[in-house]
């Protein structure tokens, strides 16, 4: 699961270039430009990808690891 | 004078917030610097984008896409969403943990450890503070701006000016020394405590009434009956340049990339992530910071294009340029916020673009008040100071600091303005080493000077390269045959930098076995 994460983050990377709709300018919903739609879409799934991070990516030691416990290992 | 009543308002509400934080003030170092490692989850967040978001948010990017149409949100908002809780992620609870463990409060403290070395110090301070001077200036000097802008008319006879934008407003001297008195009072009784608090609650003044303006500016403008349907009758006018990026360079759009990964190494968050209470307190921001950008960004970028179409109105005409017949695209935001809206929410709108300027100046006056106290007085003493007079030093360098700042701002504006993307290209051009620090046993002392060196020489060969700056739109051009690939020269200082780090760790002497096994413990 961790590579899946890291997988879609790289893939957020890849479709952030967003070549296909350079030149499109189709308003989706009647206002938003195509373009400016899409990145606000990828804002979403970079929160969505950013939350499976925290779920599958997270070091299990960290959990119950506050500052003060941490300090005295 | 509404507007002028409102903005003293919320000013005088933040200098209470700043002195009631002081009451829980425990008078030691760790509490005044890093709030004893107290903050949770969503004071995090708030402050982490209060911090990240300057007023370039709101003013900055309704200008940038009169200028250049909706795809600044890819270059700039949503790449930012990708790369900061990248940072936050990888950077930020690994940099928490080892600041816990071994009571770092500055980068250089850490810096100096991880690499056994005392002199990268006296390298990289002058660096970080040089990157950091830049940004505070920018900000300062905008707050100038937008209190004379906003409070235009209040005082036609004790403020008089030909330009009819400005005049009867207060004069940015008085403005900015305004800004830096009431910041300078927070972060002096307050501490990170009094700044996270403060940032929190500037960063929900600033998404909320961002919210409103934008409403208010589309029912204006469009003049139908209900908001989608404004919505739909402005967008349908935008121009067809505007409404896509067929004017923008793709290799250019995706070196921007490079720019965010400034987060990884600004001095101040490195101070916000050490606050966290537990490493738990960082999945909020990650996961919202994000979504929040596209919050503030949206409908600064719509307000933006819209302003490109017939169907502004064409009195009064939109502000141009001090001296010219350009139309000042900085300028967009607070005339609509002037021409569209009441004098009270004129007000609160000025208040909420001078809460994004204070919520990311508060943490770098007091980041550079630490770095001096820390890295400088308190390292190179035989005895190392008190936990009180720790304290005492930090607010006495804060103080300096705010004076410098405020001295620097009278000065020249514009090249200022023109060194803010250098100083984010800067750090990150550092982003490799921290990196590297984190995650390589292999960095060597040898490597991380490589890579610091690389940066600086190329860094400014590309800043000689621009003119210093005056060449707003430089951008290093890579011919390859035929084709001219326009690049953001942050891309080749950074990738220089990494390669020279990484050659020279490979070929240098490995880091000692001690150093490794107190960063690297598991698997030392």
């Amino acid at each position: 699961m961790q590579k899946l994460v890291w997988a879609l983050v790289l893939l957020l990377v890849v479709l952030h270039q967003d070549n296909w709709f350079w030149e499109d300018g189709t308003l989706v919903f009647g206002f938003m430009p195509i373009a400016l739609f899409y990145h606000a879409c990828i804002s979403i799934a970079a929160s969505v990808v950013w939350f499976m991070a925290t779920r599958f990516c997270w070091d299990d030691d960290l959990t119950a690891e506050s500052h003060g416990e941490e300090a005295t290992k | 004078m509404t507007e002028l009543i409102v903005i003293c308002c919320y000013l005088a509400l933040l200098v209470l917030l700043g002195l009631f934080a002081s009451r829980l003030f425990s008078g030691s170092k760790e509490d005044y610097q890093l709030a004893s490692h107290s903050i949770g989850p969503f004071l995090l967040l708030m402050s982490l984008f209060g911090t990240t978001m300057t007023a370039f948010a709101l003013v900055g990017s309704t200008g940038e896409a009169y200028s250049a149409g909706v795809g600044v949100y890819g270059l700039m908002a949503s790449s930012s969403g990708i790369i900061h809780s990248l940072c936050f992620f990888l950077l930020g609870i690994r940099l928490w943990r080892l600041g816990s463990k071994y009571g770092y409060s500055t980068q250089v403290q850490f810096f100096r450890d991880r690499l056994g070395s005392d002199k990268i110090g006296l390298l990289l301070f002058p660096i970080l503070v040089g990157l950091v001077v830049p940004y505070l200036l920018v900000g300062v000097i905008s707050s100038g701006t937008v209190m004379q802008a906003m409070t235009a008319g209040a005082f036609p006879d004790l403020f008089p000016s030909k330009n009819p934008g400005i005049a009867g407003g207060i004069p940015p001297y008085i403005g900015m020394l305004m800004i830096c008195g009431v910041v300078l009072v927070y972060v002096f009784f307050g501490g990170m405590r009094g700044t996270a608090w403060a940032n929190a609650f500037q960063t929900a003044v600033f998404m909320v009434l961002g919210i409103v303006t934008f409403c208010v500016i589309a029912n204006k403008l469009g003049g139908e009956g209900n908001l989608l349907a404004n919505m739909q009758k402005l967008s349908a006018a935008v121009p067809p340049d505007k409404a896509t990026r067929i004017a923008m360079s793709k290799t250019e759009f995706f070196t921007y990339l490079f720019v965010p990964f400034s987060v990884g190494m600004f001095p101040h968050l490195f101070q916000h992530w050490l606050t966290a209470k537990s490493a738990e307190s960082f999945k909020l921001p990650v996961v919202a910071h994000p979504i929040f950008i596209m919050i503030v960004w949206v409908p600064c970028i719509l307000i933006g294009i819209w302003a490109t179409t017939d169907l502004m109105p064409t009195r009064p005409p939109l502000p141009k340029v001090p001296g010219t017949d350009i139309v000042n695209p900085n300028a967009i935001l607070p005339f609509l916020v002037k021409t569209q809206t009441s004098a009270l929410l004129g007000g609160f709108l000025a208040a909420g673009v001078l809460a994004a300027i204070m919520s990311s100046l508060d943490s770098q006056f007091l980041c550079l008040g630490t770095m001096f106290s820390t890295d400088i007085v308190n390292h190179y003493r035989k005895e190392p100071l008190s936990d009180r007079a720790q304290v005492f030093t930090t607010r006495a360098f804060i103080i300096g600091i705010v004076a410098l700042t405020y001295l620097l701002s009278l000065s020249n504006t514009k090249s200022v303005f023109n060194l803010g993307v250098w100083s984010f290209s800067g750090f990150s051009s550092l982003f490799p080493l921290v990196f590297a620090a984190l995650y390589w046993r292999g960095l060597t002392k040898a490597g991380a000077y490589a890579g610091i060196l690389t940066a600086i020489c190329m860094w400014c060969w590309q800043f000689a390269a621009s003119d210093y700056g005056e060449i707003r739109d430089y951008t290093f051009d890579l011919t390859l045959g035929d084709a001219v690939y326009k690049m953001q020269p942050v891309a080749p200082i950074f990738l220089a930098s990494a390669v020279a780090l990484v050659v020279v760790s490979l070929v240098t002497p490995k880091p000692d076995a001690a150093v490794l096994r107190k960063f690297f413990p598991e698997r030392a």
